[in-house]
């Protein structure tokens, strides 16, 4: 571990490209790929800069120190000069201009991208500590995890984000596809993200937004354009119908208790919007905006206490019977 | 030249007779301490420092202050660090974890590093200056006591709830307080109370101590003080409180306003009723970007005093100099929104933005260049306030041009509010300004105390700071590229942050033992340091005529000057200034 550490401390960047999944130097998508060729160029002006400044420093220092063999007179006393002034005031005006043109044609090309018609619409609403997701197209509700479909330059399809707020600022932020953009109550802004390849893209909020922001975790799934089909088919359908008997009473419990007031169910008398869509709540790997795996067990206790996992989580626990947990437990496993 | 020459000669010959005192010709700090044996009980000395109206009593007591706050703060940070020591930690409650990092940032801006100075400048002002005291004593007095009741206004919020966990506690919502997470919707019982009142009071007392520091400077030189002969020291704390004057203004109102709707049913960032929750950041930005020069304006300032002294050569291009810090106060009104470039403005305003922010690096850069050119050719003295100043340079640099990365407005959107920013800025706050107040501290302390500050403590200080500085601020701009967001209590195992947070919990506390020692330092030299004697540094500027402490009043008759340092001109009598 300690070479490893060191090797990362010497080497830099590159090295964390494979290791990490949000890692804003190794970018997917076409927003993400500008920003950082114009972060390369940022990072080599700078070091240019640090290196000549930071060496005549170093140079200024060990050359002008006191000897030891100094006869304490003073050093000529030299009190300034226009022309050298003139001079390093003309070289960062210089410098500047070409950084600032640089950083204004991809500010433009970024912000100002024309949407084609292929692209995607999606809507994302932050909540207090989760995202909630719809695809305005096909009438879909999901949450905490975005699916989107790849982006080839033969068939560009890019996602164009539509960004609000239920509650306070919170910050869209998945490094690899793009940078992040606040997500702002009363407020609508836009981001579009175009991923190159099929896979999972991690990130998360990135603006404090509350007690639970650390596990405000975000997910987008890349699918090929096949797989993304099929997944809107999936989610548009309405829940299924309990099989078993646990499952039905399991329903039956559900619907009795306070869940309906937060929750949706499609095709149920679950409405609520407050919290997560729960119509197709096992197609997601993830519970609690990230914050554990969707396996059975983490639900039954994610239900009857939601701060084992996430404190300062806005669901209450509703003090249920542990025969009243296994049967909800057994109902929402349905929910494919 | 000569003419001139002959002219300071008589003066200087005069002055030693009747008017300005020259170094070691006054009653020794020994002398004067023999007499506070009569000063009388402790009660009386209590009641004279809580009533005093001198400037030199109030600069002890804001610097006083701010180093017990800068132990809360560290404390605080201490405690952040542990909990981010590694992945999914459970050593600190998110809860707890979110009022710490809001106390901390709020502690270190605002009653740390803003006083701190204050403090500098109040000791100092009136001595470079070569006058009996501030302009408006009553005003500094009362200045001091509102920054100081501010910050116990802040702390009592501890008290003042029902324990760390209650819902009436310590503020919790980041020290930029972004609403409406700060509106009684999402921020239950008084936290978010103490902190907008904590910094409306301390703002009232900013304020009265800016109008201070630029009436002062502005209509009490001695004779022959022409503003261009001003330390430049003097310089950047007008500028600092011109900078005060106009930012701390819309800081305070955004407060009000934010008071008016938690308590009179404003809107003005209520959301759910139509307010604006921007109109917020656009207030707290416009006071928080210029906050940065209020802050750095007298780090430069100390950093001029210092480098020519232990160069021994003059500051290269005076004029330059403050033509810089004029315009990089200027310039720094017209940035605030280069926080804000992730809030959806258009393409223009982000250009705009980015372009503003950029030429902020050019009077920059001139001053970085005149330093260099100060030192350029001079007989450098490594004593433990030029360490400090020359790694201030090299950390001033870096620090600028991680400004410059964040002033790409795309790069921007990917470091935003990341750990590289939270790098970048203490890069700013601890590399420049802290390191800057360190080399004020041993600069000036024998000037304060009559004592000079042990010369080893010192450089084991210097040492183990730099080296716990670069340890905790070099790595912690790369969690920040590795996709971690400030203000976050914990994080997940997969990201592969967990060593470069082990390893700036492991820097951060080699910097808490660095301060620690400081800290020993000034205390054990009050006692048992060298004795200083008026001018230890063989400096140039009039706060090193006077005794060390300098007594009641400063100088004995109003000081003559004749160029920018008046001590040169005395010891060195055939080459003027």
């Amino acid at each position: 571990m300690l070479a490893n550490l060191v090797a990362m401390l010497l080497c830099g960047l590159p090295l964390f490209a494979g290791q990490s999944q949000t890692n804003i130097f190794s970018p997917q998508s076409a927003p993400a790929r500008s920003i950082v060729a114009v972060s390369y160029f940022t990072l080599a002006i700078t070091g240019l800069i640090f290196a000549v400044v930071g060496g005549l420093l170093v140079y200024v220092i060990i050359r002008f120190r006191r000897r030891d063999n100094d006869d304490t007179t003073e050093p000529p006393q030299i009190f300034g000069s226009t022309q050298i002034e003139l001079s390093w005031t003309i070289i960062p005006v210089l410098i500047v201009t070409v950084i600032f043109l640089t950083t204004a044609r991809v500010i433009f090309d970024v912000q100002d991208a024309p949407k084609p018609k292929s692209a995607l619409d999606v809507t994302v609403v932050g909540h207090q500590f989760w995202w909630e997701v719809r695809y305005p197209g096909s009438q879909v509700t999901t949450a905490n995890e975005v699916h989107v479909p790849v982006s080839t330059p033969s068939a560009p399809t890019p996602t164009f984000i539509k960004l609000t707020s239920a509650d306070v600022v919170h910050s869209f932020w998945v490094p690899e596809l793009a940078g992040k953009t606040d997500v702002i109550p009363n407020r609508i802004n836009e981001l579009w993200i175009a991923p190159e390849k099929a896979g999972l893209f991690e990130g998360q909020c990135a603006q404090f937004c509350g007690a639970e922001h650390a596990l405000m975790l975000l997910r987008v799934y890349a699918d090929t354009p096949e797989n993304f089909a099929t997944w809107i088919r999936q989610q548009q359908l309405p829940a299924a119908a309990p099989q078993s008997d646990a499952a039905a009473q399991g329903r039956k419990q559900f619907e009795a208790q306070a869940c309906i007031n937060c929750h949706a169910v499609n095709g149920t008398v679950a409405n609520g919007r407050f919290g997560p869509d729960l119509t197709h709540l096992m197609s997601r790997d993830t519970l609690a905006s990230g914050a554990m795996p969707n396996t059975a067990e983490n639900l039954a206790k994610w239900i009857d206490d939601p701060d084992t996992f996430k404190h300062g989580s806005l669901m209450p626990s509703m003090h249920l019977t542990k025969t009243q947990i296994d049967q909800i437990t057994a109902y929402l496993v349905t929910l494919k | 030249m000569a003419q001139r020459g002959a002219a300071i000669r008589q003066e200087g010959k005069s002055m030693s007779e009747s008017s300005m005192p020259l170094p070691g010709r006054l009653p020794d700090a020994a002398e004067q301490e023999s007499r506070a044996d009569t000063f009388g009980n402790i009660v009386e000395i209590l009641h004279d420092w809580v009533t005093t109206v001198d400037h030199k009593k109030i600069g002890i007591l804001y610097i006083l202050y701010s180093l017990a706050m800068l132990v809360a703060g560290g404390i605080e940070i201490l405690l952040i660090r542990l909990q981010l020591a590694g992945p999914r930690l459970n050593i600190i409650p998110a809860e707890v974890f979110n009022r710490l990092f809001t106390m901390h940032g709020t502690t270190m801006i605002f009653f740390v590093a803003m006083p701190i100075f204050v403090g500098f400048a109040n000791y100092l002002v009136p001595l470079m200056l070569g006058v009996r005291d501030i302009a408006f004593p009553r005003l500094n007095a009362f200045s001091f006591w509102m920054t100081a009741f501010g910050g116990l206004l802040l702390y009592y919020s501890f008290l003042g709830g029902d324990g760390l966990q209650g819902a009436g506690t310590a503020p919790d919502v980041g020290w930029f307080a972004y609403a409406p997470l700060t509106e009684r919707a999402f921020s239950r019982g008084h936290s978010t109370d103490f902190w907008a009142l904590a910094l409306i009071l301390s703002g009232f007392g900013s304020i009265g101590g800016a109008i201070n520091f630029i009436t002062t400077a502005f209509c009490l030189r001695c004779k022959g003080m022409t503003l261009f002969r001003m330390p430049l020291f003097v310089w950047l704390m007008i500028v600092s409180s011109v900078l005060v004057i106009l930012a701390v203004s819309p800081l305070t109102a955004a407060q009000a306003m934010l008071l008016i709707d938690r308590y009179l049913g404003g809107h003005f960032f209520d959301t759910q009723a139509g307010g604006s929750a921007t109109i917020w950041m656009h207030f707290f930005w416009i006071f928080g970007h210029p906050e940065v020069y209020v802050l750095i304006m007298p780090a430069f300032g100390i950093a001029s005093e210092v480098i020519p002294v232990f160069s021994r050569k003059a500051i290269f291009g005076y004029p330059a100099m403050v033509a810089a810090s004029v315009s990089i106060a200027f310039v720094s009104l017209s940035v605030w929104a280069h926080h804000m470039f992730t809030i959806g403005m258009s393409a223009a305003g982000n250009a705009f933005f980015a372009l503003s922010t950029m030429i902020v690096g050019i009077p920059t850069g001139i001053k970085i260049f005149n330093w260099l050119a100060t030192l350029w050719g001079g007989k450098i003295r490594f004593e433990v306030p030029m360490l400090f100043s020359l790694a201030f340079l090299f950390q001033f640099l870096i620090a600028g041009l991680t400004g410059i990365m964040l002033a790409v407005a795309p790069f921007n959107w990917q470091l935003h509010n990341s750990y590289f920013v939270v790098a970048h800025f203490h890069y700013v706050i601890v590399g420049a300004i802290l390191f800057m107040v360190f080399a004020g501290f041993y600069y000036w302390y024998p000037k304060v105390t009559g004592r000079m500050l042990d010369d080893r403590l010192g450089k084991l200080h210097f040492w183990l700071f730099v080296i716990g500085f670069h340890v905790t601020f070099d790595v912690m701009h790369i969690p920040g590229i590795l996709g971690m967001p400030r203000q976050i209590y914990t994080y997940e195992i997969d990201r592969g942050w967990g060593t470069l947070n082990l390893i700036v919990t492991i820097g951060a506390f080699i910097q808490a033992i660095a301060i620690i020692i400081f800290v020993l330092n000034l205390i054990v030299s009050l006692f048992k340091g060298k004795i200083a004697g008026p001018d230890p540094w063989d400096a140039w500027t009039l706060e090193w005529t006077t005794a060390s402490p300098p007594h009641d009043y400063n100088f004995d008759a109003e000081p003559v000057v004749y160029s920018a340092r008046p001590l040169w001109d005395l010891k060195h009598p055939d080459d003027p200034d």
